[in-house]
């Protein structure tokens, strides 16, 4: 669904000023919020290009940001200068999406979630046994930044709004590209598109790509903000689940579709649910639940001037 | 040392063919990547656990009424939510499971806590030459076994179980049939929960049960349907003595933790080569 209406962006350009402005209007707590929101609308984004455009239910998100994590967090503690260190895991990343991409590709449905499932895994397990490179079980600490907080907080919430910066950029391209109209066609009907001239394994590719670039500088950015890396966190198959959780919520396959569900979830996630700790997991499920019997196609695919009828009329 | 490695890994298998039958069983016949039979296999250990400490019942003994519990869960979870959506693609379905088992998790790690728990039976070793069994593990292997059985008895020679099989073969066909649907599909997710909670009550005399075991029960029961194939009793067999023997075998080399790895490896190995698993058959996919 291509939307030219232009109000939308002006929207998103406010959304993005007012989290770029935290520092100067809000405490420090706010301010990682704010960071946070931004890390996970990028998250949700790359998520949408595989999951929402293509629609091939992709676990392997939380697979990237474990890679890209410890990639940088290595690459840190060896002595490269942490930015360059990001970039490197951004290509690791990369090259590990690409390689897996042309394997697990080949599979559908459930068996392609699985195998992205078992991607999760296999990270964790590596992780967790290769402990001369990764620390193993106690996991891997990672030079904090010099600068006292605040500043270091204001680099890491500029870092993560430039970084949704250009996966929203990304996502307009894609979604106004051949390469959109191809994913699209995939996820309707896979041997149709391939039957009409799609590159159907190529478009795949691409879009599992573009879903781990990201994730990949995110991972690294993510592991140089909190210092320590551990392999149960960094491959959190409840992660990439979040990510799933906040397309859908927000609407897949649409340009703002998660940049609006990862801001509900977080700021619900942060409002409400931060109050009750121990139920922190069953009322993410209960979303969940919800989410699927009552908003199946997410927030920005209900049409709400019919809805206010309806109960007016 | 082999003979003992090779025993231990076919004591192992048993079980796992227990843990992934069920599994199996839902995915081949409803389509449905079922997030929460980690958690009713945890569910099964616990019930069995507390009424051994608390009333002093056999593991064995408790072992019918639990399953039967779950079999009641399993049956309501799909007649009220998963049959609205069973007919939606895959990520819609597995997020609705996933959802539900977070749900049932975190209720559990409430209730229960997260200690470990173990029912000890104490009831001996036999020795075997060089090779030790010990009474409880055998037993375990026996029930899981004959349970594994009970079920494939159930599907060849019961009007439920062809009916299961039917609607897996062609559900519109089983339709017009005369088949409700529905009622089959609940009654198979009732029985995966069955065959979960029966396999949590023999889990929980050799294993300390804990919820942190959800994923690795599940990440067992995804790699044991693609070793053996789909939906079948005998590909489950196989694929979970295969993996018994796999981890035993390759955790004695390269130790355990590298053994859950391999595991994974040779799954993704066998996605690719061989998607329909060791028995599985043509358009199971």
């Amino acid at each position: 669904m291509r939307t030219n209406r232009i109000w939308p962006y002006f929207l998103l350009a406010a959304w993005i000023l007012l989290l770029a402005a935290s520092p100067f209007l809000a405490n420090n707590y706010l301010m990682k919020i704010a960071t946070y929101i931004a890390m996970f609308a990028a998250i949700a984004m790359s998520w949408n290009f595989i999951g929402g455009y293509a629609g091939y239910p992709s676990f392997a998100t939380a697979a990237f940001v474990g890679l890209g994590s410890y990639s940088g967090a290595i690459l840190q503690n060896a002595g490269l200068p942490m930015f360059l260190a990001w970039g490197a895991a951004a290509v690791i990343v990369v090259v590990f999406s690409a390689s897996i991409g042309l394997i697990i590709l080949r599979m559908k449905g459930h068996y392609f979630a699985i195998g992205s499932i078992a991607l999760v895994d296999i990270g964790s397990h590596t992780a967790s046994s290769w402990s001369s490179l990764t620390g193993g079980g106690e996991g891997l600490n990672v030079k904090i930044m010099q600068g006292g907080p605040e500043l270091v907080g204001m680099i890491f919430l500029y870092t993560m709004l430039a970084i949704m910066l250009l996966a929203f950029i990304t996502t307009v391209i894609v979604d106004r590209s051949k390469l959109g109209f191809g994913l699209r066609c995939i996820q309707q009907n896979e041997d149709a598109a391939d039957m009409l001239g799609i590159n159907v394994m190529l478009y795949k590719n691409i879009a599992f790509i573009l879903s781990s670039v990201f994730c990949g500088i995110i991972g690294a950015a993510y592991a140089s903000w909190v210092a320590y890396i551990s392999p149960l966190d960094s491959f959190s198959i409840l992660l990439t689940l979040k990510a799933a959780v906040m397309v859908l919520l927000g609407g897949a396959g649409t340009v703002f579709g998660p940049i609006v569900g990862s801001a509900a979830l977080v700021i619900f996630e942060e409002t409400i649910w931060s109050r009750f700790l121990s139920l922190h997991q069953g009322i993410l499920g209960l979303v969940i639940v919800l989410l699927i019997f009552f908003l199946p196609n997410g927030l920005l695919k209900v049409d709400w001037s019919k809805l206010w009828a309806k109960k007016n009329g | 040392m082999l003979d003992q490695i090779i025993l231990n890994g076919l004591m192992l298998g048993a079980i796992y063919a227990c843990i992934a039958v069920g599994f199996s069983l839902v995915w081949g016949v409803l389509n449905v990547i079922n997030m929460l039979h980690g958690g009713f296999i945890i569910l099964g250990g616990y019930l069995t656990f507390f009424s051994w400490l608390h009333f002093g019942i056999h593991p064995f003994v408790s072992l019918f009424p639990v399953a039967m519990l779950l079999f009641g869960l399993g049956y309501v979870l799909q007649r009220t939510l998963i049959n609205q959506v069973v007919s939606k693609p895959v990520l819609t379905t597995l997020t609705l499971t996933f959802g539900l088992e977070m749900i049932l998790y975190n209720t559990m790690n409430l209730l229960f806590t997260a200690t470990p728990r173990r029912v000890a039976l104490d009831m001996g070793v036999l020795n075997l030459g060089d090779m030790l069994l010990p009474y409880d593990r055998v037993a375990s292997m026996v029930l899981a076994l004959s349970l594994t059985g009970l079920l494939f008895l159930t599907m060849r020679k019961s009007k439920i179980g062809r009916a299961i099989v039917a609607v897996r073969m062609d559900k519109d066909a089983a339709s017009l049939m005369g088949i409700n649907v529905p009622q089959i599909y609940a009654i198979t997710f009732g029985i995966g929960a069955f065959m979960a909670g029966a396999c949590g009550a023999i889990v929980a005399v050799i294993f300390p049960i804990s919820t942190s075991l959800t994923g690795v029960f599940l990440g067992k029961a995804f790699v044991i349907c693609v070793i053996g194939g789909l939906g079948t009793v005998p590909g489950a067999l196989v694929g979970g003595l295969a993996l018994g023997l796999i981890e035993s075998i390759t955790g004695f080399w390269f130790g355990p933790q590298n053994a859950i790895l391999i595991g994974f490896v040779l799954m993704l190995v066998l996605l690719v080569v061989r998607p329909t698993g060791l028995l599985g058959r043509k358009g199971y996919e």
